[in-house]
């Protein structure tokens, strides 16, 4: 019976996790939050507790690619997370049942747990034709949607498709793709936008909840800013070479193998707001600018219309130095995009791909002069 | 229709999938696969840079996250002629085999297992004699009773909280569950493992690609990961190393782990050797350059087609003869075409949502009936496993047989649900095995000064003719996949894909002739009606992959005045 009552750390001990460990992870989870080192064992207190969240996992138009983000969780890891942190009430990609007993599982935790679950979405929503391209137990993705919202506590967007409408509303966005924030009202919802989302930052947002009860900060995109209150660029590793002026020029010459900035062959990075150069993937262990490959910008709205062609460098961020240049650049990039959405509301706002490639053009000319 | 059982969603596989089953007296007659999810992402690629295309076609799928990459790739260089080097070749190897060993390690303890293990039984197991059945199938290292007392007792501890989160509802207790506790418990100690196990070796990714889920490293005509020993921002010594490390752990979850519980777990399944047989054709296009020519030649994995299960003779494969059809699937018909010309209108005529059943007479999936000569081909590990067997593949005959000489039974097992998830074991192993050759030619190739990656004369589309075409095979962990591209003034024109599970999910085609998940539920018993635990063996046997299977382009047209109302 004392197992019953066990918090998590216990658990973790039983299993050989030892208090070191344990709290090594919590203070990681403070610096992804933000929070000053201090507040470690106020994250070790709200993990310990038995108040794992009921957790409703829906996929919609997705390619399950934050589903299995989710399982490459190493802090804490995935097997910890699902058992221990959350309960994860229902998931189409980890759980055991299917057909009309996964509905009754999905049923049963919403009655239960009303007003108090978390709603996490992969995927954008089609709504054009009634919504009939996404339809799962016979009815429309829309629907179950609305359903799951409206008893939810909050409602996180995971990856880009789901916070942006992504992949499926690109130009022309054949099936009228959105994102959540599109269509749920009244609910707090939260993007984790990324393609994939990284975990890390989904269990960091969680324990933000469980320890305050409240979201964190977000930005305009409704984005936590522990998470994206910075660009890639600020914070990336290679940014020396770029205020040095070293730029790869091909794939493999002597600055590629070097490490040298990427901008010249298509890095999104100063256009991005994102956490990948500090938080990095896989437990840390690495990110695509330090692979040798540019961002491509897919934490942003309006991603992929915005962001492509991805070879294309970046207009007007000057070479030498120049910090002040590089930051209005970003600025006045995010500017566009802020425009537009300011017409067009927050997501699948990228319709008229021609108006992006006006956008863009006016600015290529600019630079060509 | 009080006949018919109908699952939906299919859980545990990628995307959104539905069965509908007819069963008469116990046993499946009938049978139809939907896939109700379609985003157009064909469409979406039109006018847009040939060289972007391997990013937006990688989010076709984030399970198989690495193959529609790798296919996008080829096909452009196809099409433009680039030369791949042989650093780049031996990259995309490495990356391929470990998406192999590690998505299908997942599959089977992840999406799979749990049609045969009973979680709910584990926690009646004797720690004691699960130790001494550990100890007896191999050396891991896993293997006290004190372990398995923590396992259960951790099991037994989320028990009871009542909140069984993915493992509520399911159809724990069912009749079709064989397994002693003991095997069980092994089994569920084996599920956690595995979960540990899949996110360290898929590191082999983040390594030389950035990251997993979507590695962000592919380019055409070459990879984006630098090779230089003496940089800390390539391949080096370093990285070499800690791929070796994964790569041995993979190694040994596989031999001491998949491979022995497999062994183990067969004997109670044995019926279902018998169950989940298709119509015999079996289809490969090969995988894995060996030599200096690069992809398609010298492929270690053999490319071939076997027909009506016969395998004494292996038949080419030549993409011309593919074609898809339309005469079930949602969308305007065309008759049959092959890729290139694969033009699309989509057309619902299915039911208005919330529905209850499909009208299966009419069109019923977003998927297309691919056919290759006509006829429908079943592809996957089995096809590979059998190509390169009826080929006389030694790694594979050896592997194959010592499984079927331990499990006392001749290969006529192998066209089966039981064949299905063995020969997906039999080819993590001796893809595991073989991953160091890779790892060991690539070092060896650096060493001898040659650091190049990338085919950098064709990367300037101005070097591009103004009208190409291409096509690019990837024999992925769910079977062959192609991308056939159209491009013209830089521009994609057309692309199409038909990938491993548009293959195996299809709806009927134009002569009503079954695809092949459809084809393997008859005669499958259903001992529940209102638990079919059996379908999902057999479906999961195949490792569905539904995003992929649906990404057909439409064009917008008025739609809401053909929406039959049932
Ligand atoms: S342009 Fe890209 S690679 Fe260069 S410093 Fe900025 S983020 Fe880093």
């Amino acid at each position: 019976m004392e197992v019953l009552f066990m918090g998590l750390r216990e658990k973790l001990e039983l299993l050989g996790v030892s208090r070191r460990d344990f709290l090594k992870f919590c203070t990681a989870v403070s610096a992804t939050l933000a929070l000053p080192p201090a507040m470690a064992p106020k994250v070790a207190e709200a993990l310990e507790d038995d108040n794992r969240p009921a957790v409703i996992w829906l996929e919609f138009q997705s390619c399950s690619g934050d589903s299995e983000s989710l399982l490459r969780s190493g802090r804490p890891k995935a097997a910890d997370l699902v058992l221990d942190v959350i309960s994860l009430d229902y998931a189409e990609v980890l759980m055991a049942a299917a057909g009309h007993q996964a509905e009754q599982a999905k049923h049963d935790s919403m009655e239960k747990n009303k007003g108090k679950y978390v709603l996490i979405v992969e995927g954008s929503i089609p709504v054009e034709d009634d919504g009939i391209y996404c339809c799962i137990a016979g009815d429309t993705a829309l629907n179950q949607l609305k359903k799951a919202a409206a008893g939810a506590a909050m409602v996180i967007a995971v990856g880009n498709c789901a916070s942006f409408g992504g992949i499926p509303a690109a130009y022309p966005n054949p099936t009228g793709a959105k994102g959540v924030a599109d269509l749920v009202s009244g609910v707090p919802v939260v993007n984790l936008p990324g393609c994939p989302m990284n975990c890390d930052n989904l269990t960091a947002l969680i324990v933000h909840y469980l320890i305050f009860g409240t979201l964190p900060a977000l930005d305009n995109q409704l984005r936590p800013k522990f998470a994206h209150g910075k660009r890639i660029h600020d914070n990336c590793e290679r940014r020396g070479h770029f205020d040095a002026g070293q730029y790869v020029e091909k794939w493999g010459d002597e600055a590629h193998r070097q490490g040298w900035c990427l901008y010249k062959m298509g890095c999104k990075g100063p256009q991005t707001w994102h956490n990948c150069p500090t938080l990095r993937w896989n437990d840390g262990l690495s990110w695509p600018v330090m692979a040798g490959h540019g961002c491509v910008g897919c934490s942003e709205p309006g991603f992929i219309d915005t962001m492509s062609p991805f070879y294309r460098r970046l207009p007007e961020v000057p070479g030498f130095g120049v910090e002040s240049s590089a930051t209005s650049v970003g600025l006045k990039l995010v500017g566009v995009a802020t425009a537009f959405f300011a017409v067009h509301g927050v997501v699948s706002i990228i319709r008229n791909r021609g108006t992006v490639k006006k956008v863009e053009e006016e600015y290529y000319e600019k630079e060509e002069k | 229709m009080a006949d018919r059982i109908v699952v939906d969603p299919i859980t545990r596989i990628e995307g959104h999938l539905r069965i509908e089953a007819k069963v008469e007296n116990g046993v499946i007659t009938d049978a139809w696969s939907s896939s109700t999810m379609f985003r157009g992402i064909e469409k979406i690629l039109q006018g847009r840079d040939p060289r972007d295309a391997w990013y937006i076609t990688q989010r076709f799928c984030g399970v198989c996250t690495t193959v529609h990459s790798i296919a996008s790739i080829r096909a452009v260089e196809n099409a433009v002629g680039m030369k791949v080097p042989f650093n780049a070749e031996m990259i995309r190897n490495v990356i391929m085999g470990m998406q192999y060993v590690q998505d299908h390690v997942i599959h089977f303890y992840h999406l799979h297992a749990l049609d045969w293990v009973d979680i709910v039984s584990a926690l009646s197991a004797d720690p004691v004699k699960t130790a001494a059945l550990q100890e007896s199938i191999s050396d891991w290292k896993y293997s006290s009773a004190d372990y398995f007392k923590g396992i259960q007792d951790r099991l037994a501890a989320f028990a009871k909280t009542g909140r069984l989160g993915p493992f509520g509802n399911a159809y724990w207790g069912h009749p079709a569950y064989k397994l002693p506790p003991e095997a069980n418990l092994m089994a569920a100690s084996h599920y956690l493992q595995a979960l540990e196990v899949q996110k360290e070796i898929i590191k082999v990714h983040a390594i030389l690609g950035s990251k997993n889920p979507h590695p962000q490293t592919f380019l055409t005509g070459g990879m984006s990961i630098p090779c230089d020993p003496n940089s800390q921002n390539a391949i080096n010594a370093d990285k070499i190393a800690m791929i070796m490390e994964c790569n041995k752990t993979a190694r040994e979850f596989v031999e001491k782990v998949y491979i022995p519980d497999i062994i183990a777990v067969a004997p109670f399944y044995l019926d279902w050797a018998g169950i989940g047989k298709t119509s015999g054709n079996y289809m490969s296009y090969g995988e894995f350059p060996d030599g200096r020519e690069g992809h398609p030649n010298n492929l270690w994995l053999p490319a071939g087609i076997i027909k009506n299960g016969d395998l004494s003779t292996v038949h080419p494969v030549d993409h011309t003869k593919i074609t898809e059809d339309v005469v079930h699937s949602w969308y305007e018909d065309t008759g049959p075409r092959h890729p290139w010309e694969g033009a699309t209108d989509k057309k619902y005529i299915g039911p208005k949502p919330p529905y209850d059943y499909l009208d299966v007479e009419q069109k019923y999936s977003f998927v297309k009936s691919p056919r290759y000569e006509g006829a429908p081909m079943e592809v996957g590990p089995l096809s590979r496993m059998l190509v390169a067997y009826a080929s006389g593949h030694k790694e594979v005959q050896d592997v194959v047989n010592h499984v079927l000489t331990t499990l006392g039974v001749g290969p006529e097992v192998l066209f089966s649900t039981l064949g299905r998830t063995a020969a997906r074991a039999v080819e993590t192993l001796i893809v595991a095995r073989k991953m160091e050759s890779w790892l060991m030619a690539l070092a060896a190739n650096i060493n001898t000064g040659d650091y190049a990656i990338h085919d950098n004369s064709k990367w300037d589309p101005s070097t591009w003719p103004v009208q190409a075409q291409g096509y690019g095979w990837h024999e992925a962990p769910r079977g062959a996949l192609g991308h056939w591209i159209v491009i013209q003034n830089k521009e994609i024109k057309n692309y199409q894909a038909v990938v491993p599970s548009t293959w195996n999910a299809a709806p009927r085609d134009d002569k009503g002739v079954r695809s092949p998940y459809e084809e393997a539920l008859i005669g499958t018993p259903i001992a529940d009606p209102e638990k079919p635990l059996e379908i999902l063996r057999t479906i999961h046997s195949y490792d569905p992959c539904l995003a992929c299977a649906v990404h057909v382009y439409d064009e917008k047209n008025e739609l809401k005045s053909k929406v039959k109302i049932l």
